[in-house]
């Protein structure tokens, strides 16, 4: 335990795929509030990261604290730690079987032994915050890759995290559906809600993010405010990163 | 006969007819249509002139034998293949179940369980299963099956269902994308809950037409009964249309069990069908 409590606090995390070392020895902390920006190239190792933060992935060494729990910890109760994290996935993951409504009402029902009215309740008040209050009964598939998105917003708020983890949340969107997906987070931005985001906006990191982060080859390579990483990177592998990302047409092969 | 298409030989770009033949492809086609029509056409005047239809008629399809078996056939025979195979059914899925999930268990041992029972009873003749039934009073001296025949009928048919059942089931389990678990697991729930809210249900949907192709092929094997011994208050269509041959001498009851197991057989390969169809579609 630390005395001060940060949302995340991440020590020396190192994470093998059998050989494949994905992660070589991460540190950083994000602290209540702060949203943070998680920026590199593919394979760099950010959805790993992102996942060992809720251990999906168990680290192959080094600790994990989120609001001063270790979830590394042999003996912590792993699912009590995850309720107090949402995580919002690239390919949505909503329950194809459920109707929005059961998809946001099961884990409270389940988990947090809501009544169902009480589950009810909320499920409506966050399918409100995201715009999607008139799509409780529809079924997942009859919406769209946005609405689906919002969808799993809402799902994952309905349980009062106090921590939102978001894996390329907007990737996997036609362009026109990424607007709406961008707006909901920055409304929750601004509500105060701590955030750590893998995502390829630029716009969006710049103006939202109080912290980018540039991964490369499973360390971080720099870390600061969007005005610094973004707007005057230090280390070449940022600027090379930054140029292919920002201005894709004019790529050095 | 097989209406092979024909094999184009390399000719130039012109389409020139290979050497020999003098045929294009087109009217080949043709020849090997119409000597697959003459052949039908022999089969069926051979048919008429060679067989004894008189004869035929009476072992077969004899009115009055048909009549003899008329509340019965339903009201005991069909009702009881129905039992047994319905009963098989839904223990061969509860078990097939617990196979399955024993089979993706992190546990080695209880793979190793799964497999084993899995390739065994996969490996050996449905008839074998029930004539250990039979014989398993001798081995268990004090033993006994629950239920009297029918307990037994649906033991050896959920011996035999369980292990085809389990490797359905299992393909469906592992059908339901990866990121269904990792999005239960990150709301907080335990891997049981989320396997039973989330995955199992998922799974079931998908492995609902060739379940219910088992459950036909179950239905079927419900014959094998007839060996347990199975009489009165017991017999299923087989068995009863057996007996019933026997009596009157004549192949009518043979027929009529026959037309009864394809009364329901056939609708349900048609739903299956259909589901999988539309399970295409929505997917
Ligand atoms: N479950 C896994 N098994 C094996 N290798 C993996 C697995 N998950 C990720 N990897 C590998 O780890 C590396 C980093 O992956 P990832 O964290 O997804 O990168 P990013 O999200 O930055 O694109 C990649 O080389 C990927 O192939
Ligand atoms: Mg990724």
């Amino acid at each position: 335990m630390t005395p001060v409590s940060h949302a995340v606090e991440i020590r020396d995390l190192h994470k093998h795929f059998g050989k494949l070392e994905v992660l070589r020895g991460i540190d950083f902390t994000v602290e209540p509030g702060q949203v943070v920006c998680v920026i590199g190239p593919s394979g760099s190792g950010k959805s790993t990261l992102l996942r060992c933060v809720n251990l999906l992935e168990q680290p192959t060494a080094g600790k994990v604290f989120v609001e001063g729990v270790e979830l590394t910890h042999r003996d912590v109760d792993l699912d009590a730690a995850r309720r107090r994290v949402g995580m919002v996935f690239q390919q949505f993951n909503l329950f194809p079987h459920m109707t929005v409504l059961e998809n946001v009402t099961i884990a409270q029902r389940r988990v947090l032994k809501r009544g169902k009215a009480e589950a009810e309740r909320i499920a409506r008040d966050n399918l409100d915050r995201v715009g999607l209050s008139e799509k409780a009964a529809s079924y997942p598939a009859q919406l769209s890759g946005g609405q689906q998105q919002r969808v799993a917003i809402a799902r994952a708020l309905a349980m009062n995290p106090s921590l939102m983890l978001f894996d390329e949340p907007t990737s996997a969107l036609d362009p026109e559906l990424v607007g709406d997906v961008l707006t909901v987070m920055r409304k929750l931005a601004e509500e105060g809600m701590t955030m750590l985001v893998v995502t390829h906006e630029m716009a969006f990191a710049r103006e939202v993010a109080d912290r980018v982060v540039f991964m490369d080859g499973g360390v971080i390579v720099e870390d600061g405010p969007p005005a610094q990483v973004i707007g005057s990177p230090q280390h070449e592998r940022t600027k090379s990163f930054l140029r292919r990302v920002l201005d894709p047409t004019h790529t050095d092969v | 006969m097989t209406d092979q298409p024909i094999k184009a030989e390399p000719a130039g770009p012109g389409g020139t007819p290979p050497a020999g033949t003098g045929l294009s492809p087109r009217q080949r086609q043709q020849i090997s249509r119409a000597v697959q029509y003459v052949v039908l056409v022999a089969a069926a005047v051979a048919a008429v002139l060679f067989v004894d239809w008189a004869s035929l008629a009476q072992n077969f399809a004899k009115a009055e034998v048909a009549e003899q078996a008329l509340p019965e056939l339903f009201t005991i025979a069909l009702k009881n293949t129905l039992i047994y195979s319905v009963g098989g059914f839904f223990f061969a899925f509860l078990f097939g179940l617990i196979l399955a999930l024993m089979r993706l268990s992190p546990v080695r041992p209880y793979r190793w369980l799964a497999i084993a029972y899995i390739e065994i009873f996969r490996g050996l003749p449905a008839l074998l299963i029930f004539l250990m039934i039979l014989f398993l009073p001798l081995a268990l001296p004090g033993f006994e099956v629950p239920g009297d025949l029918y307990g037994q009928g649906i033991l050896g048919l959920t011996i035999v269902g369980a292990a085809y059942m389990a490797e359905t089931l299992r393909a469906g389990l592992q059908a339901v994308p990866k990121g269904q678990m990792e999005a239960a697991r990150s709301l907080g729930m335990s891997y049981g809950r989320s396997m039973t809210t989330i995955i199992i249900p998922q799974a079931v949907r998908i492995v609902i037409p060739p379940t219910t192709n088992q459950f036909v092929s179950l239905l079927k094997d419900s014959s094998l009964v007839l060996f347990l011994g199975v009489s009165g208050e017991y017999v299923e269509l087989t068995k009863f249309g057996n007996d019933l041959a026997s009596t009157h001498a004549n192949a009518t009851p043979i027929l009529v069990v026959g037309v009864t197991y394809l009364l329901v057989t056939i609708p349900l390969g048609y739903l299956a069908t259909r589901l999988e169809k539309r399970q295409g579609k929505g997917r």
